[in-house]
């Protein structure tokens, strides 16, 4: 993990980590997807698109130091540097909260370009957690992003409404309406998935997913007990204790940043007394 | 769990209780102020601002609001950047 301190302009990348099915992982994955790039050295803001519903703050640990919102900002009532909440652990990190008592219709487009825009100027990624649904949140979230993250389960109704959003986004938004705009790109990210259960055929397969969706894969994140501990303890997955989900999210985020990552499908397994006992060469 | 998993796990994993304190923390928070909380801070610094500027030129940008929720008091804390030459005779 190098952190160069970055001379150049700013990459100001927005991201948008959406499903339309809920409890799929979105603000886990825009957690550890965030604090992976800041992790990285890249000067990265995660925003909280789930007006009303805030949670992101609990996940990065930062509720308690929650002063102005997302919403403040938009309507003029904060300055943006106000409500950028910096993370305690990476300094490259800062977290921009939504308001827990508004609703969606306080999002305006043109509050949000506003915002992003401001944002572009000093990060290198902005990520945009989505809230679930098709409603006006997640259209703001997803509005102005050059890329996506579709966070998928192996599951029916996952994959359907991953499908949706996937339409929603080479058409209802700004790059899609934009001519000679090139399309967001948009890719996979696959969790909560089990090799045991793929293995006695009682769970999608990666590529029955993908031949679905047909879109790239960006990594695919085990089940794993990891991801519970660290919400406990508002910590993103990637920096808690190594996992099978944090490296599988660390892999994720390299390949988000151009680099070529074998993609590997690591299980949850606890290894035995004996590998315990002289080491895990394998 | 095996005869020698002490060894390599010197802490227990208390994770669970570190969630119920800090939802608790939360909770009593959210429920006792409701929306009023939300939209009391933006109006505090405005006043606060307002009432510096009567003595002191400042801007909207100098004035930084932190916060610290905790379970027995919570603490605010208000940073003021003053400009570099303060006037010496106010108005």
């Amino acid at each position: 993990m190098t952190t160069e301190p970055k001379t150049t302009a700013p990459l100001g990348r927005v991201i948008v980590i959406t499903s339309g099915k809920g409890g799929v992982g979105k603000t886990t994955s825009a957690a550890a997807i965030s604090a992976g790039l800041a992790k990285q050295g890249f000067k990265t803001v995660v925003i909280d698109f789930d007006v009303g519903l805030r949670n992101l703050d609990m996940i990065m640990g930062c509720e308690r130091r929650v002063v102005f919102d997302f919403i403040n900002v938009i309507q003029g009532d904060a300055k943006l540097k106000q409500a950028l909440i910096k993370d305690k652990r990476l300094d490259t990190l800062s977290i921009l909260p939504t308001s827990q008592t508004r609703d969606k219709d306080a999002l305006t487009k043109e509050g949000v370009e506003q915002i992003l825009t401001e944002l572009k100027a000093e990060f290198d990624y902005i990520v945009c957690d989505s809230p679930a649904g098709i409603e006006r949140g997640a259209q703001m979230a997803m509005y102005f992003a050059d890329e996506a993250v579709v966070v998928t389960n192996p599951e029916v109704s996952s994959v359907r409404d991953s499908d949706r959003v996937l339409g929603l986004l080479s058409s209802q938004t700004r790059r899609a309406e934009t001519e000679g705009a090139e399309p967001i790109k948009a890719q996979v990210l696959l969790t909560r998935y089990d090799q045991e259960r793929v293995d006695k055929g009682e769970m999608m397969t990666i590529e029955d997913v993908l031949e679905i969706l047909a879109v790239p894969l960006l990594g695919v994140i085990p089940e794993s007990k990891a991801v519970l501990k660290a919400s406990n303890v508002g910590t993103p997955v990637v920096l808690d204790e190594p996992s099978a989900a944090s490296r599988a999210y660390e892999d994720a985020v390299s390949r988000l940043t151009g680099t070529q990552v074998e993609m590997r499908i690591v299980g949850e397994r606890r290894p035995g007394l004996f590998q315990r006992l002289f080491g895990r060469a394998s | 769990m095996s005869l020698f998993s002490f060894i390599r796990k010197p802490h227990p994993a208390k994770t669970a209780q570190t969630a119920k304190d800090r939802l608790q923390i939360l909770l009593a928070h959210e429920r006792s102020s409701g929306a009023a909380e939300a939209d009391y801070l933006p109006m505090l610094q405005r006043d606060i601002v307002a009432a510096i500027r009567k003595h002191v030129p400042i801007g909207e940008q100098d004035v930084e609001v932190r916060i610290e929720r905790g379970d027995q008091m919570s603490s605010l804390e208000i940073n003021i950047e003053l400009p570099a030459t303060v006037p010496s005779k106010a108005g």
